[in-house]
Order: C-alpha cells, then structure tokens, then sequence
C-alpha cells in the first residue's frame, strides 16, 4: 500500500489532488556509485492542505521537492499535476504548471538577486508573464503583494536592495515573488530555518495565512519538527529517511503518538523549551549514531544498524512496506506491522 | 539505556554562593569598522559564573554572543578591542587579571583555565593534520607528557565523547560527521582539564540525532570532570536542557540573568517572555505562539533608552529615557534573578508547556 491510497482522502469536492508524486525514484550517479536519494515514494497535495516532509539532512526531501516542482526529472515514477501527468505535457501546459507550483528557497541571502531592487524583483515576473500591463500597474501589485506579506508600508521597501533587508524580511520579498503568478502550490524548502525563532514565527503566521485566505497549497519541508507542528498541524507529515518514507499520517498524531521507531527517536531526542518537562522527557538509545551512506544502504530495513527494536533475521531481510498502523496513519516497519502501536505509547493522539 | 540527566535540578540556580570562577565586570568589546568608525558589540556586561555550574547565553543573531565568549577568552579578531574587567580564580587561590594576560601566560590561561569549542566546528581544525596530530600538538604545546601518556588521555576523552579512538585518531577532519567532529572538539577542548568550558552553538547545524548525542555526551562529561561551562545558543530548548543558569543577551547587553526554571518559568524581561512564546514546544498541543515584532536594532543606531523599545509592548514613556540598570528581583540568597528592565512587575508568563501525555519514562 502507499501513502496515497492510506491517506484519508479529505477534499473539499472529491476532486484529483493538486500534486501527486506516484512511486518516484531519483537516482543520482556518483563516484561511490549510483545512489538513490529518493526511492519509490508516493506523496499527494490537496488544495489549501498542508503537507510536510521532514527529515534529517540527506533524506532526499530537497530532491523530492525538485521533482514535485518539476525542477528535476524522476528517473523512475511519475508526478502529476491536476492529474496530469507533468513529463507528458506540452510546452504551454508545462509553463502554465511551473508557474501554478512555486518553489522558494531555503536561503533567503542566496535566493535574491543583489543587483536588482525589491520592486525590481518582484515586477519582472509580473510583466514577464502579462499579469499585468505597464509599469504603473506592476508597481502597484508589487505593493499588494508586499502588503500580503506584511512588508508594509510597502513604500519603504520597493526601492530597498537585499542587502538592506534583514533575513526574515528577505525571506518575506522571496514569497512576495513566488506569489507573483498567483500559485496553487507553494514548495516552501527549509525556508524559515535560516531565520531566529522570533522572526521565524511571524513568518510561518504569514504564510498561514496564505494558506488560509488564498487556498494556496503547501509542500513544507523542514528538519525541524516543532516547525512542522507548528505550521502543519491541520496537514499531514511524511517523515523520510534515508530517500524513503517511513511513516506518513495527520500532524497531531505524527507529533503526539508516533509508531515508527524513527519517528519515535526524532520525536524523543528533541529538547523541550521547558526545563522540567525536558528532563523528564523518556529516551531511548539508538544501537549506532552513524548515518549510513546510501552508497551502502543497509539491507531490509534501512534503519536496521540503528533500531532499538531491531530483530534479527526480521528488520535485515526484506524492506518494510509503508501500511497502515492506525486510521490514516501508515508505518514501514516489520515489528510494528506485526505487534501493532497499541501499547507503544499510553497516549493517545489529542487531535 | 536510558540518558535523561535529572542532575541540573539539584545543581540548580545557585548564583551567588561560594567564590566566582569568573568574575566579569562592566565588560566591553569594541570593533573598528573602517574609517575611524566603530560599534559596540558588547556594552558593559557584569557575569558571575561559579564552580561546576552551567550557564546559557541565549538572544537573537547579533546581540553580542559569540563576541562576549571570544572576548572574555581573549580570542577576538584583531579589529576587536576589550575592555573592563575579567577576573578569573584559580582553585589555589590566585586571581588572574585577564585583560593583563599576555604571551606565555595567556596560552597557559587558554587551555588549562577555559578552552573554548567555535561556532561552525570544520574551522576550528587544520585540514591537512590527522586528529590525533591535533591531540598531540595540543598536548605538547602545554604539556610535557610523554607520547603513551598523550595517547592514553586523547583515547580515554574519545570515549568519553562515544567515538571508538581506534577509528577516529587517524582520521582527516573532513573524513568525520559534522557530530563527530563536534564531539572530537569537545575532547580536544577537555584535554587539559580546563576549568570553564565555552561553547558555542555547539548543536547548531547538527541533525536532530546527532543534536542529542551531543547534549547527552556534554551531560555525561560535565558530570565525569566538573568543569563549569559557558553555552551559546539561540536554542531555548537546549538552554532548557542543558543549564543551571540563562542569561538573555540583547543588543550587546544582558538584560536577564537567573536560575533557568526562573527564566523559563517566570521571566520578567519582556524580551526573554518574547523568546520563550516564540518557541514551539514537541509535545502536547498545539500552542499559540507569538512573535516579536522587528528584530534587532543596528549597533550604529541604538535606540534611545531601553534599546528594546521600540519591539516592546511594555513599553511607555519612561522607556525612552535611560537605559535600565540589571538589579535584583528577590532578596532571596543563592537564588539571584537580575533583570534590566523598568516595568519587571507587569511582566508574567501566562503559558506554560503542558506535557499532556503524561511523562513517559
Ligand atoms: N569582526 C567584526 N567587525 C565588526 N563587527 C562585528 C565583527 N564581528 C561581529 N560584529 C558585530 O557585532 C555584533 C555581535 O556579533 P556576534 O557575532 O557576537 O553575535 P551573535 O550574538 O553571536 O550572533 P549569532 O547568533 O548570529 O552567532 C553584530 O552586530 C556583528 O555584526
Ligand atoms: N545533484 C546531486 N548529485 C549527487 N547526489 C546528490 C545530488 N543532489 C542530492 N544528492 C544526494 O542525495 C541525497 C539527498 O539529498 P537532499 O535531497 O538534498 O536531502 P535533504 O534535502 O533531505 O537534506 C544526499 O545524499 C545528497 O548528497
Ligand atoms: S523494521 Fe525493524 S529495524 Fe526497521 S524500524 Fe522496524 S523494528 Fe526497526
Ligand atoms: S524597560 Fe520598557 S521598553 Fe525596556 S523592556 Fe522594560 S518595558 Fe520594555
Ligand atoms: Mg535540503
Ligand atoms: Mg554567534
């Protein structure tokens, strides 16, 4: 089973979903040979929903955002936009696709062009494309579509150069851009990581609101899951490992009650902003801190070497499927599939 | 296994008890810019820190971090200059004037008395040497120990790091994990039994796994050799974690000092509060959180009076007239908690992180 076909389908009107990467692969040949950063993984975006892919560095999340963008081809695999499928469309629909799913950056210092003023910035996409016509009329949205991400007054920024911004800021002048050519999809990769906590928040509260009042859909990738908690509460959360999906289900209970043992490390390893709770917080060990490459990937379970539930002859045989535990929360891992989450955690999801 | 540390409880807020290790007075560092200009980076800052404890530095990028940690171990660019006073006391009762410190002195003063492991650990290296050149051109220059004894103290701290010495002393810097790596510095830093240790953002970076091995190993070591340690973070959670003592850092000053259930619990500086609502926590519910508005002000252009001003909901007035002083909240001995600010009073921290599921052990 995938994650597509698990996942409670909740749209609005039963409609196809936005984005559909279906069994995609990305093989990348390297001088320890071909490795593949993204292995077989099935993913889908409803519109206005909220999708997160967390991961640690080198889980393939920025790969497989290229591929959702239609930045980078799959090797194996196909991705759908609208349910079409994107390698198959002629130049007019592929442009009309590339501008309907927008990608921004993770680094807001190198996503700018430093030549180039705000309104610079912002108004050749609009003329580019005919959104609007003559440069008054592309001044004027360029300051709408500051004002949306609360760059306001936006006076005091159209003639500003990066430089003179600050990160959160820039970071706001970048989705200002991708919001240029009104977008059904926003892949947002990392892109308040670079930011302070403070600023951090008022830019996902931003982009919230995106979410929110224009129906815009996400694709929010993060190693950091209180970010994704954050933002992706009302969603679903994909965590990757190692170029596969290891466990895909609704935020609250991705968050809450785990059942993958590598989300249940992640989940647990992370300190608290709470000085009590943090020291009181249960941890497991793993068997291995190492990584290992995907040159070299473990047999069966990738996560094997490191799995405080790892058992002999089960976790290195076969790769685990990805099925479903619980409603709408789906697992691939041997053990669990066997035993069932039942008495992992006492909890109970809150949401 | 299981690597929770329950020792920061008992190690708690003790500010004030007892003799400083360090004793840092109205401390600042200055950088030329070019053109006869300059900026203060840090200005004025007074720091206790005693024997064994921990202390967080947290605040957002550019209020003065990483420039107060250099400074304080005599470790800034050439552009910077410090000034006021750093006393350090050794266990035998000698107080050294660290500003003083010159040549042969100051070497010793840096790896015997505090050592400290850089923000962005792949610098802190020579790419071309082996760690275990690193471990002997570390030891031989302050020491005389013999080649076995140098050996056994590199692998004896390589364990205590969890790194099998075997595999990592012949290895190239570039050849390890970022978390190997960071934890190679850790060791390397503890080779001559220092007695403060800084860090700075010593997680940053790192993934969530690796964070954790880190955190758990400086439990473990602090516990083994009892150093005390300066920590840098723009990461509350790992202040939460990791400290007896958090002091907020805001353009250039410290605007709040206590024990960190204080700080976390009951923060009375407007900008400490701002942090700790902007940090989503794991567990539990979703919360509300909020951010503070702006960001930090240019160090050429200080806002009048409180510089947090102009970010402040507090703020009235009064605010932008002087600059508040750090003073004391409570009376109570050993339970010293400092805040700069005029209306502390106002101040309360109405959330608190609920661990809803009850604590899983
Ligand atoms: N060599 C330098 N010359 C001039 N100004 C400097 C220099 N190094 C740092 N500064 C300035 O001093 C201030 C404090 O910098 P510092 O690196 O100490 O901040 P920090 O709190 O450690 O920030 P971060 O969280 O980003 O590491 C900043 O405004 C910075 O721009
Ligand atoms: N163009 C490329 N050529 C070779 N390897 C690549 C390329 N892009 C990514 N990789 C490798 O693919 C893996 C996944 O990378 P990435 O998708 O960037 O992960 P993440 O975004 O989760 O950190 C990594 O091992 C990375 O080194
Ligand atoms: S399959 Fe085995 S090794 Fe893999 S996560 Fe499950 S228990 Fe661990
Ligand atoms: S002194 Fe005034 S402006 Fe400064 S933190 Fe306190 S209330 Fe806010
Ligand atoms: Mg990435
Ligand atoms: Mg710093």
């Amino acid at each position: 089973m995938t994650a597509t076909e698990t996942a409670p389908q909740d749209r609005v009107d039963g409609s196809t979903p936005l984005m559909t990467l279906a069994a995609v692969s990305q093989v990348f040949d390297t001088k320890a040979g071909p490795i593949r950063a993204v292995d077989k993984i099935d993913l889908s975006v409803n519109p206005g929903e909220v999708l997160c892919l967390v991961g640690e560095s080198g889980s393939g999340k920025t790969t497989a955002a290229r591929m959702a963008a239609g930045l980078a081809r799959p090797t194996d695999g196909k991705v759908e936009f609208a349910g079409n499928d994107i390698w198959s469309m002629n130049r007019h629909d592929f442009g009309s696709f590339r501008r309907s799913v927008q990608y921004v950056h993770q680094d807001p210092y190198a996503s700018l062009n430093p030549t180039r003023t705000i309104q610079q910035t912002i108004t050749a996409p609009l003329l580019k494309h005919g959104v609007v016509k003559g440069n008054k009329a592309a001044a004027d949205k360029a300051a709408e579509l500051l004002t949306k991400v609360d760059l306001t007054p936006p006076e005091n920024y159209l003639p500003k150069f990066p430089h003179q911004l600050s990160g959160g800021q820039r970071q706001r002048v970048a989705v200002a851009r991708a919001l240029t050519l009104d977008p059904k999809l926003i892949i947002a990769d990392e892109s308040t990581s670079m930011l302070d906590v403070s600023i951090r928040i008022s830019v996902l509260a931003m982009l919230g609101r995106l979410r929110d009042d224009l129906g815009v859909g996400f694709l929010f990738i993060t190693h950091d899951l209180a970010i994704a908690k954050y933002f992706g509460w009302h969603g679903k959360t994909a965590v990757m490992y190692l170029g596969r999906i290891v466990e895909f289900g609704p935020t609250p209970k991705i968050i809450n009650a785990p059942t993958h043992p590598y989300t249940r490390a992640l989940i647990d390893a992370i300190p608290e902003p709470d000085p009590d709770l943090t020291k009181t917080k249960g941890r497991q060990s793993l068997r291995s801190l190492e990584i290992p490459s995907l040159a070299h990937l473990p047999s069966g379970c990738s996560f094997h070497p490191r799995c405080p539930l790892f058992e002999d002859g089960l976790c290195d045989g076969e790769v685990p499927e990805l099925v479903e535990i619980r409603s709408g929360q789906s697992a691939a891992c041997h053990v669990v599939a066997r035993d069932g989450a039942g008495e992992v955690r006492p909890d109970e999801p809150v949401a | 296994m299981v690597t929770t540390s329950t020792s920061g409880a008992t190690r708690a807020a003790r500010g004030g008890e007892g003799k400083p290790l360090l004793s840092v007075r109205d401390f600042k560092v200055e950088y030329r810019t070019g053109g006869g200009a300059t900026v203060q980076a840090v200005r004025g800052v007074d720091l206790d820190l005693y024997p064994g404890e921990s202390l967080a530095l947290v605040g957002e990028s550019g209020c003065g971090k990483t420039t107060l940690g250099l400074g304080l171990l005599r470790l800034l660019p050439r552009l910077g200059h410090a000034s006021g006073k750093v006393i350090f006391n050794r266990g035998d009762g000698t107080e050294i004037d660290i500003l003083g410190l010159d040549g042969r002195d100051l070497r010793e003063f840096r790896w015997r008395d505090a050592a400290m492991v850089f923000q962005g650990a792949m610098n802190a290296f020579n790419p071309v040497l082996k760690i275990r050149a690193h471990m002997h051109d570390t030891m031989r220059a302050h020491t005389k120990a013999t080649r076995q004894e140098i050996e056994d103290r590199a692998g004896e701290l390589l364990r205590l790091v969890r790194l099998e010495p075997e595999r990592v002393m012949d290895c190239y810097p570039h050849e390890l994990s970022g978390g190997m790596r960071q934890r190679v510095l850790i060791a390397m830093s503890l080779l001559l039994e220092p007695e403060v240790l800084i860090l700075d953002e010593p997680t940053t970076a790192l993934d969530i796994l690796t964070q954790r091995s880190i955190v758990d190993v400086l439990h473990e070591v602090r516990e083994r050799l009892g150093f005390s340690m300066i920590f840098i973070s723009h990461d509350l959670s790992l202040a939460a974690e990791l400290a007896d003592r958090v002091a907020t850092m805001y353009a250039g000053r410290l605007v709040e000092t206590g024990g960190v259930r204080d700080l976390f619990y009951r923060p009375r500086h407007p900008y400490t509060l701002g942090l700790i609502k902007a940090v989503p926590p794991i567990v539990g519910d979703l919360p509300d959180l909020e951010s503070i508005p702006g960001g930090p002000p240019s160090l050429a252009a200080l806002p009048k009076g409180c510089t947090f001003n102009p970010r402040c909901k507090f703020a009235t007035d009064e605010c932008r007239q002087a600059e508040p002083d750090l003073l004391p909240v409570t009376d109570e001995p050993g339970n010293a908690h400092d805040v700069a600010c005029i209306h502390w009073k106002d101040v309360h921290l109405e959330r608190r992180v609920q661990d809803d599921l009850g604590t899983a052990s």
